[in-house]
């Protein structure tokens, strides 16, 4: 075992991948001898070199498009967008193209591919490279969405992610890059895309969240704890498709539950986990499920971020108004 | 190359049969056995046939989405002839003609245009990507394949289809540079025929040819005579030779016309370009010219034209038939294509729909 970042349990993952299967192929904007803009590459082009690990030209619709040809003569393709506010421009080769491969040609072909790309507030970016547009793609069908929130997750969550025969969209939570660090295990190992887990059990109420608002929720919990609030706190950690047994079995047990999501209101994945719990454990509520969220603008400049993103506080009055409602 | 003058003096227009089937170019006159131009005819002759009993089941209903091809007969097929049986073929929505010609059967043909899912399951020995519907989409996919034939050191190389309008599209921008960063076995064949649904390529870029598109992406580039089938087998034969020799991508602009519609849903040509103009293409015909050239050599005839015709109907009626036969397609079958494994959210539509089975709604 050895002491990892979040980033460095990425590279650790990838490095993992290209030494286990000959097809997996890192690519994008600077991944090679730059080793990616925050070093997620790293090392990775002077141990496999430039046919497994290469730069492409700066075109993220072309990185996407040949994720797919090189997926159709049997790669692995891990491609990089090298910030995900870039990703519009990729929109049509991702949301149109990967994640309809299978679709199209009624099972015959599949794409393989990886999404990389961080994302994510509090690290004062200029604007779109932040934005949390995982939304967008979990309404994709096709594609998974997974969002890691600690760097042993990352590592068993990316290596399933290089393995797994459909697309999927791997976001990293800048803030969570380099903020702490954990024990990750050398060995390959993985961890089910699609499984949540229980980050911290409780009987009173559930938080289901994702990404960077895993660690906010943990202190808002840890300071509920101590005016005798116990929350449940479940890290999604797959937004598509969501483990909706493990949501609905811990709304049985607490009956109330507020939703948390870094992204602004309108359509999110808080959204579609209160729908979900509406259409499978309604009954089980003692009070409406609340929402925290960041509001409905573009997400904001820099200097607007502290303000704009949820923060801890947020979370504890919106567990106390659904506690005590 | 030193491209000094005009930009557009550089890319010519390779013609080898001019209107009255007469070599007009011996030196670069490919070469091909007489079985060759009789099967090059012959699938010309099969294709004008079937596009006619196409729109003809389209009006009847008996066909969905078609996007004519008759005009376009020598840029589809004698480029498409070129391709080795290895190699990709990435096609937009209107080259039927080359994923039949590659080896689609016709009845997947029809069940694509029908709008079925078995219409895009390709046999397993098919090289090729199912139709892009998106423009110059299957372009930045040509440059990843090709890149991929490259790295797995295969002599095969891909074949991109796309119009006179893609070249507007970064894609397809995008698609020539990458390949030509990565000298990705790859050809491009840009069909102009002249119009993009009703926009004149006039309106589409202020470059006098779309060759020259070539240049910014430092690959290379030729114009040919789309209505020749021989100027454009020797262009794709030429780009393929290039491409697999390591010396990169081509692409080529063939020019050409649809005498038809854009598709057959509700297109009418007339609110965009004249009688006079199509009367002015259709005397470029690639049928008329090539057999005149062929019966000039003696090796084609009014039977073969005959036959050929008809066993394009019969094979037609035959595809036709096959097509219909395909049970009916069930909301369970799209959803068990999502994933490779159903999610628990499908799994449980696909209980939900698989108890609808019967309505056949």
């Amino acid at each position: 075992m050895t002491q990892m970042t979040m980033i460095q349990a990425i590279t650790d993952a990838m490095r993992t991948e290209l030494r286990n299967d000959e097809n997996v192929l890192v690519f994008g904007e600077d991944v090679a001898k730059n080793g990616g803009v925050f070093r997620a590459t790293e090392g990775l082009y002077d141990e496999f070199g430039e046919e497994r690990v290469f730069d492409t030209p700066l075109a993220e619709s072309g990185i996407g498009g040949l994720a797919l040809g090189l997926a159709l003569q049997n790669y692995r393709p891990i491609m990089e967008i090298q910030f995900f506010g870039f990703v519009f421009e990729a929109m049509d080769s991702v949301a149109s193209q990967l994640a309809r491969l299978r679709y199209r040609s009624g099972g015959m072909y599949h794409a393989p591919v990886t999404v990389r790309s961080p994302f994510g507030g509090g690290v004062k970016t200029p604007e779109l490279h932040a934005d949390n547009l995982e939304g967008l793609f979990a309404q994709c069908p096709g594609l998974k969405v997974v969002i890691p929130s600690n760097p042993y997750d990352a590592k068993g969550l990316l290596i399933s992610a290089i393995r797994d025969n459909d697309p999927v969209i791997f976001l990293e939570h800048m803030k969570l890059y380099r903020s702490f660090r954990e024990e990750v295990p050398e060995d390959a190992y993985t961890i089910e895309i699609g499984k949540a887990k229980i980050v911290r059990e409780g009987k009173d109420i559930s938080i289901i969240t994702y990404g960077a608002m895993v660690r906010t929720a943990f202190k808002a919990a840890e300071q509920l704890s101590k005016e005798g609030i116990e929350c449940e706190l479940i890290d999604l950690r797959t937004i598509s498709p969501l483990d909706t047994e493990t949501i609905t079995n811990s709304i049985k047990k607490t009956n109330r539950a507020v939703v948390v999501q870094e992204a602004q209101k309108q359509a999110g994945i808080g959204a579609q986990v209160i729908a979900e719990i509406n259409d499978r454990a309604l009954l089980h509520l003692d009070a409406p499920v609340g929402r925290v969220t960041a509001p409905d603008s573009v997400f904001p400049f820099a200097a607007a971020e502290d303000v704009w993103l949820p923060n801890e506080k947020d979370i504890i009055d919106k567990v106390k108004e659904t506690i005590t409602f | 190359m030193n491209y000094s003058g005009k930009i557009e003096d550089f890319f010519p227009t390779l013609r080898i049969l001019n209107v009255q089937g007469h070599v007009v170019d011996n030196q670069r006159k490919p070469e091909m056995t007489n079985d060759q131009l009789r099967e090059l005819m012959r699938r010309m002759v099969y294709t004008r046939i079937w596009d006619q009993r196409a729109l003809s089941l389209n009006r009847q209903g008996r066909l969905g989405f078609y996007a004519p091809v008759a005009g376009q007969e020598a840029s589809m097929v004698a480029s498409q002839f070129a391709m080795d049986k290895g190699d990709w073929l990435l096609p937009s929505y209107r080259d039927i003609p080359q994923l039949v010609w590659h080896g689609l059967p016709l009845y997947k043909a029809f069940l694509y245009s029908k709008g079925h899912f078995e219409g895009g399951q390709y046999p397993k020995e098919l090289n090729a990507v199912m139709p892009q519907i998106i423009i110059g989409a299957q372009a930045t996919q040509t440059a990843g394949i090709a890149l991929g034939l490259k790295k797995r050191g295969k002599s095969q190389i891909a074949f991109c289809y796309f119009g006179d309008g893609a070249t507007s599209q970064g894609d397809v921008y995008e698609a020539m540079n990458f390949a030509g960063v990565y000298k990705a076995p790859a050809v491009f064949i840009c069909q102009n025929n002249r119009f993009a649904i009703s926009v004149p390529v006039e309106k589409q870029t202020a470059a006098e040819t779309l060759a020259q598109k070539a240049v910014a992406a430092g690959i290379r580039g030729i114009q040919v005579d789309g209505m020749d089938p021989l100027a454009v087998y020797a262009a794709a034969k030429e780009a393929r030779e290039h491409a697999i020799a390591g010396k990169g991508p081509t692409l080529i602009e063939t020019l050409t016309y649809r005498y038809g519609p854009h598709t057959m849903a509700g297109d009418d040509p007339t609110r965009y370009r004249t009688d006079e103009l199509t009367n002015e293409w259709e005397k470029q015909d690639p049928l008329v010219r090539f057999r005149l050239y062929l019966e000039q050599q003696g090796i084609w005839s009014r039977e073969d034209e005959e036959q050929t015709s008809e066993q394009a109907k019969k094979d037609v009626a035959k595809a036709l038939k096959q097509a219909d036969g395909v049970p009916k397609q069930k909301v369970t079958d799209l959803l068990g294509n999502m994933y490779e494994k159903p999610t628990q959210a499908i799994k449980e539509q696909i209980e939900q729909y698989s108890a609808r089975e019967g309505d056949q709604r």
